[in-house]
């Protein structure tokens, strides 16, 4: 073996930024490769899935309207799993947030007050909150492990949300479809740009960001969530809580993903159903990843996803290509992310070949 | 308010007057094809509601040839997505958009006030505008027949029912079919789990293998993988395919299958956009006209085909009324009185299971 992997000893602070750029470069090949393979012009299915979605002021504003989910959420992962607080159930607590947030809406009916609107984001982000308080409570008093109460409650979650629009909360005018009534003029996010769908909660994944990256760079919180991660017992040492930490870290990342769940269901769609989110609580954690568990990295790790999305419908659209094909981008830049991963903490080193007689 | 498909028929046939000659021409250029698009909830490969819906575009395709260009998009979750995805495919130059599932009403009211130029049909809806049209197939009618099949064929009286969300059509599905059944046998049962979802094959096959051990001896199924049949097939026991032909799936197993036959409802529509004759209505046929056909009556003695055909032919003549008196809820209360009959309104907004269904609806 001409090559080695030798351990950095410390993280490469160059590689771990180079390496999901390497790792998007890497899927455009390889995504160029697959559209030739499939008959496909591979510069012009290259241009439609990558830059067609995002060359028209409206073709942005949908890319902010997908992103912004994904970059909620995931900045609230991001901060819980630098603390090895390993919240799996975003999912849920989107939907909490968008029934708490979402029953306000609807007890106000077409009631006007300007308190109708914070009063629904207060609600959606305590029931996120509140949602992500189960795990938390689990963890720190019976030191069970938040992956699984985390993740099953996602179902509990989704239960409920079917139980309330199908049952006690159903459109009475809505021929029993499993829906709820459409939210008032007064309970419904405000668009901030006329004529496209950009709505408060664009907004507030940027605010999100940027407070995020304040407390992740800059305050002695988010340095006791990143010793609590690397060196729990540092941190103990140190004399920082434990409990304290996981509590903060999740009951950060369920308000976060609540505040998502209302921005979407009180935005875009306008009323309760079964599907408020096509899975954004799951995706949120690629996109943590992909953002180097960074809230800026998370940003940017938000736009790309979003952007095979979009790119995945219009490559359906203009090429006649199968919606499979978003999958397979999004695998194939997951699995080079984790290859690049590797240099992170690891240089390769050539080794020079020892001549078979060895001792001159 | 239900427009028949003759009425399109006659308007196409007045279209093809001097007025519309010259924009014929036009379309007819190779170059300039009419554009077309579909938008599916699941993926078109689901052997179910999308692939029957796709089978139905292509149909378009086969009709019409160079003169039209169609388009889908598959698996649109029915969240905030599809607005954006009905906004793209009119941008892209379609002037007539299907949106096969009923979560997309609302994005579709939305893009068709943006796109007045555009025509739209929803299907399975019931908000319809100028250019926003409505059309459902009265699959309860097949239902009925599948209830009467099982009604021969159940040893146990008890049918297995894998259902998907508790909306009227899955109501009037379910009802229909234990009506048939108690044709035959006054004691017949329906044991019934909702899964929540429209296509999960891994939970529909859990629910069906779930309803056999508790002894259901017949399968039917209101979802749209074939995962409920394939699992009866593995069992030894009989089930009913649901929306294609699914034999091939259980050769051994399919009694017959309701098949959703969006064919000619499409070729129709999309002529009628192209010569300007389209107008927006509701649409909701069965048997009768072709929109739903059943599968090759298979796996049964011949007299219970003979009744099976006896009983399709009684459903398209009108002879056999599948919601009359007297038919009670669950709770014992009357539904129907005896010698009544249900109308459209009230069979489209069915809220409440029959006697001898059992499991709750939620409240």
């Amino acid at each position: 073996m001409p090559f080695r992997l030798e351990a950095r000893g410390q993280n490469s602070v160059l590689w771990s930024w180079l390496s999901p750029v390497i790792a998007i470069l890497a899927t455009l090949i390889v995504s160029t490769a697959l559209f030739a393979a499939m008959g496909k012009p591979a510069g012009d299915a290259l241009y439609t899935f990558v830059v067609a979605p995002a060359s028209s002021l409206n073709g942005l504003a949908e890319l902010g309207v997908k992103a912004a989910p994904l970059v909620l959420i995931g900045v609230g992962l991001a901060i819980g799993f630098r603390a090895n607080v390993w919240n799996i159930g975003a999912e849920g607590q989107l939907i909490l947030g968008a029934i708490v947030g979402g029953g306000i809406g609807l007890a106000a009916g077409d009631r006007e007050g300007f308190w109708i609107l914070p009063a629904m984001i207060l609600g959606g982000a305590v029931g996120g909150a509140l949602w992500a308080a189960i795990p938390a409570l689990l963890k720190t008093h019976f030191n069970a492990s938040e992956i699984l109460t985390s993740l099953m409650l996602n179902y509990v979650a989704q239960l409920l949300l079917i139980y309330l629009v199908v049952g006690p909360w159903k459109d009475p005018e809505g021929y029993g479809f499993p829906q709820t009534r459409l939210f008032g003029d007064a309970a419904t996010m405000p668009i901030l740009i006329s004529g496209t769908r950009v709505h408060l909660g664009v907004l507030a994944a940027l605010i999100a960001v940027a407070l995020g990256w304040l407390l992740h760079a800059k305050t002695l919180l988010g340095f006791q969530l990143r010793v609590l991660g690397q060196a729990p017992r540092a941190a103990a040492y140190a004399g920082f809580s434990g409990a304290g930490l996981t509590w903060f870290a999740l009951l950060l990342g369920g308000a976060l993903a609540g505040l998502a769940g209302i921005f979407e269901a009180a935005g875009p769609i306008g009323q309760l159903t079964p599907s408020i989110s096509p899975g954004y609580g799951f995706t949120a954690i690629i996109v943590a990843f992909l953002g180097r568990l960074n809230p800026v990295g998370v940003l940017l790790g938000g736009i790309v996803l979003a952007l095979s999305y979009l790119g995945g419908e219009q490559a359906q659209i203009a090429l006649g290509l199968p919606k499979a094909i978003t999958g397979i981008y999004q695998g194939v830049l997951l699995f080079f992310l984790l290859a690049a991963d590797l240099l992170v903490g690891y240089r390769i080193r050539l080794v020079k070949r020892v001549p078979a007689g060895g001792a001159a | 308010m239900q427009m028949k498909r003759r009425t399109f028929a006659k308007g196409l046939m007045a279209g093809a007057g001097l007025v519309a000659a010259p924009r014929l021409i036009t379309s007819a250029r190779a170059a300039d094809p009419f554009k077309a698009a579909w938008i599916y909830v699941g993926p078109v490969g689901d052997f179910g509601w999308s692939y029957q819906h796709d089978v139905g575009r292509k149909a378009v395709e086969a009709a019409l040839g160079d003169q039209v260009k169609t388009t889908y998009v598959e698996s649109v979750p029915e969240g905030a997505d599809a607005e954006r995805v009905l906004r793209d495919l009119a941008t892209a130059g379609n002037k007539i958009i299907f949106a096969t599932s009923f979560g997309f009403w609302q994005p579709a009211l939305k893009v068709a006030k943006q796109f007045p130029d555009v025509k739209f049909e929803h299907a399975t809806g019931y908000k319809r505008a100028d250019n926003l049209a409505t059309y459902n197939i009265r699959f309860y009618e097949g239902r009925y027949i599948q209830g009467v099949i099982a009604g021969k064929m159940s040893k146990s009286g008890i049918v297995g029912y894998i259902g998907s969300v508790p909306i009227p059509e899955v109501i009037m599905g379910m009802n229909a079919f234990l009506a048939g059944m108690r044709t035959i046998r006054p004691d017949a049962k329906i044991k019934m789990v909702m899964i929540n979802a429209w296509y999960d094959p891994g939970k529909e096959a859990d629910a069906a293998k779930a309803l056999i051990d508790q002894g259901a001896d017949i399968v039917a199924q209101h979802t749209d993988s074939p995962a409920p049949l394939q699992t009866a097939h593995d069992r030894g026991i009989k089930g009913f395919g649901q929306a294609s032909d699914m034999i091939k799936f259980a050769p051994d197993s399919q009694l017959t299958s309701s098949i959703d036959h969006w064919d000619d409802y499409y070729v129709t529509r999309v002529k009628a956009a192209m010569d300007g004759s389209w107008k927006s209505g509701d649409v909701w046929d069965g048997l009768k006209s072709g929109m739903l056909k059943m599968a090759p009556y298979t796996n049964m003695p011949d007299d219970v085909k003979a009744l099976a055909e006896k009983t399709e032919a009684g459903i398209k003549s009108g002879e056999i009324m599948i919601f009359i008196g007297p038919m009670k809820a669950q709770d014992g209360t009357v539904k129907i009185a005896e010698g009544q009959m249900l109308d459209d309104g009230a069979i489209a907004k069915m809220d409440w299971l029959a006697e001898g269904v059992e499991g709750q609806l939620p409240k």
